[in-house]
């Protein structure tokens, strides 16, 4: 058994399709026949790609000439089903990131279809389609199934899938037409600003260090920096010091922030909330220093160190420099 | 300019709760208090408001068994009124029944802004401020990180994976705020007093025209098949550092030969 068709949202990233998206690709060809792709943007420079890595077709919107991609990918994917331009898929995929949700959250009033959300993984229950999503931390999973008479919407989370290229064609362009939205679709981005961090990318690192609250002050944040450096790491945060304005939003690993898988996490001065654990609890390894014995944080940790990471590191940095 | 605030009581985080086995939703008894996540947009309204210098700030909940104790707070802060929407016909519901019941108690105040968290702190779906703009037919800026308004525009600074956008919107508009946005202020005394005589009102859903057999268990379009215990980390090693954590850690390393 499996879907005739599932719909994926392609995002971007520079020149290439954004990983989020080639891992849903690669779900879906699991449980669909046919997998196409939807994008709000001009497809051409990715065709290549999204074929390579399984989608037949790609309905792309074309220049959105700086309007948000919610609204205009939404309309136009509605438009295009309600007028029978193309069949409905049997359900959508899209990644959650803030275009993923905004995209969801449109379609689903337009189509009256539910959005299930922070999906790890995706399982074929005979005809029915099931979300899985961790809570509580991750301590427990709950499967949900649409029950709608309209395709399921499932907003999944990023490093949930392994993508992989299977050599296929190039993708066939389609084109989806957003036409004039009037006032709802008036929002204009003016200028685009990418906040730049050191060494590796957060969410592809091997090695990530990350500091949280038991830091005690901004300027603490340096030796965590300095810390990634000798190990080629990627420096992260918790959700508290991105709060707090200690670092940029770009540097947070949780529930809100990236999801990192690296070989090694290093958790320094971080508590262990939820919010922070669903983030990073698939890293292959988990160090942990912190001075409360008792913070859950120590529940996942690999190594656990109970003690002040004002000592701890920096004796860590010089022996790591010898 | 009128502003109107979503917030969202809940469960305190410290005592999360549990899922019920057979209605499969969050068993919630104890008091529900101010979502964190929402105190952001209260403050960011109050500060907008007087900025403006003639601003009003409304606030809109929904919530079971008519908890206020969260509105309160917000009420406390300095918003000067509040709806509540509560309804045994709104047990059950997904984020596309919230927001269509909180769009509707929205748009009877015929607000220039709407305010809202991302994502709140226990359900953290994340897409019910899109669907509450889908359903008032208004624009819309998510993820918001900076906002001012400068005459019938919203200027927003939107988080975006690499860093953000500056977005113009036209009012009335929907924007959601992420938690940072603003420091959040304390009630004060005199807050918490006059908090207390703040209007209140107090809605069910047939009052929103909204048919009770819409929303809720009834009018829900997603159905949880089964909850299962997550395979759980093998428990570690932990150690007291006594001045020789580091090597500890060094030797960790280089077992894993990532040095």
């Amino acid at each position: 058994m499996g879907l005739d068709k599932i719909w994926v949202f392609a995002e971007t990233d520079g020149a290439a399709v954004a990983t989020i998206s080639l891992e849903m690709l690669a779900k879906a060809r699991e449980i669909a026949g046919t997998v196409e792709v939807f994008m709000g943007c001009d497809g051409e420079d990715y065709a290549t790609e999204l074929g390579d890595h399984g989608a037949e077709a790609v309905y792309c919107t074309g220049d959105l000439d700086g309007a948000l991609q919610g609204v205009s990918v939404a309309s136009a994917v509605a438009n295009a089903i309600q007028r029978g331009d193309v069949d409905a898929p049997d359900a959508f995929m899209l990644g959650t990131t803030q275009n993923g949700r905004d995209v969801a959250a449109r379609l689903s009033v337009k189509l009256q279809s539910p959005v299930i959300t922070n999906i790890v993984d995706l399982v074929l229950d005979g005809d029915d389609l099931l979300g899985s999503e961790p809570i509580f931390g991750g301590t427990t999973d709950v499967m949900t199934k649409n029950i709608s008479d309209n395709p399921g919407i499932f907003l999944v989370r990023p490093k949930s899938f392994t993508a992989q290229a299977v050599g296929a064609a190039e993708a066939m362009l389609e084109d989806l037409e957003v036409g004039d939205l009037g006032a709802v679709g008036a929002a204009r981005i003016i200028d685009t600003f990418a906040e730049e961090s050191q060494g590796p990318k957060l969410d592809e690192a091997n090695i990530v260090v990350s500091g949280g609250r038991g830091l005690g002050a901004k300027e603490a944040y340096a030796m965590i920096e300095e810390l990634a450096g000798s190990l080629g790491a990627a420096p992260g945060a918790s959700r508290a010091i991105v709060d707090a304005g200690w670092v940029p939003y770009s540097y947070q690993v949780g529930q809100t922030g990236k999801v990192v898988k690296p070989t090694v996490y290093i958790a320094c001065g971080i508590s262990g909330a939820t919010q922070h654990l669903v983030g990073m609890k698939g890293s292959k390894h988990i160090i942990a220093i912190n001075s409360d014995s008792e913070a859950p944080i120590f529940a996942v940790a690999d190594l656990g160190i109970v003690g002040d990471v004002h000592k701890v590191v920096p004796k860590l940095i010089e022996t790591l420099s010898d | 300019m009128k502003i109107v605030v979503c917030v969202k009581q809940i469960p305190d985080p410290a005592d999360p709760g549990a899922l019920d086995p057979e209605s499969k939703t969050l068993v919630r008894d104890q008091k529900l208090i101010l979502d964190e996540s929402d105190s952001y947009g209260v403050e960011m309204a109050l500060q907008l408001a007087d900025a403006n210098g003639e601003g009003s700030v409304h606030l809109v909940s929904m919530a079971p068994d008519n908890q206020i104790a969260g509105l309160r707070t917000a009420l406390a802060m300095g918003a000067d009124s509040a709806t509540l929407v509560s309804d045994e016909a709104l047990k059950g519901s997904d984020a596309l029944s919230t927001a269509r019941v909180l769009a509707a108690a929205i748009a009877r105040s015929e607000p220039d802004l709407v305010l809202a968290a991302t994502e709140s702190s226990d359900g953290y779906t994340g897409t019910v401020p899109e669907m509450m703009a889908e359903f008032l037919e208004l624009p819309s800026v998510t993820f918001a990180k900076a906002v001012t308004v400068d005459g019938n525009v919203a200027k927003v600074k939107r988080q975006t994976e690499a860093g953000y956008d500056d977005v113009h919107c036209p009012l009335p508009a929907v924007v959601s705020v992420t938690a940072g946005v603003v420091e959040p202020r304390y009630p004060s005394f005199k807050g918490i007093m006059s908090a207390k005589s703040k209007p209140l009102d107090q809605l069910g859903v047939s009052d929103l025209g909204i048919e009770p057999g819409s929303v809720g268990w009834a009018g829900g379009n997603q159905e949880i098949v089964r909850i299962a215990d997550a395979p759980s980390r093998a428990a570690g090693e932990v150690f007291e550092d006594e001045g020789d954590a580091h090597e500890r850690i060094v030797a960790f390393l280089e077992d894993l030969k990532v040095l």
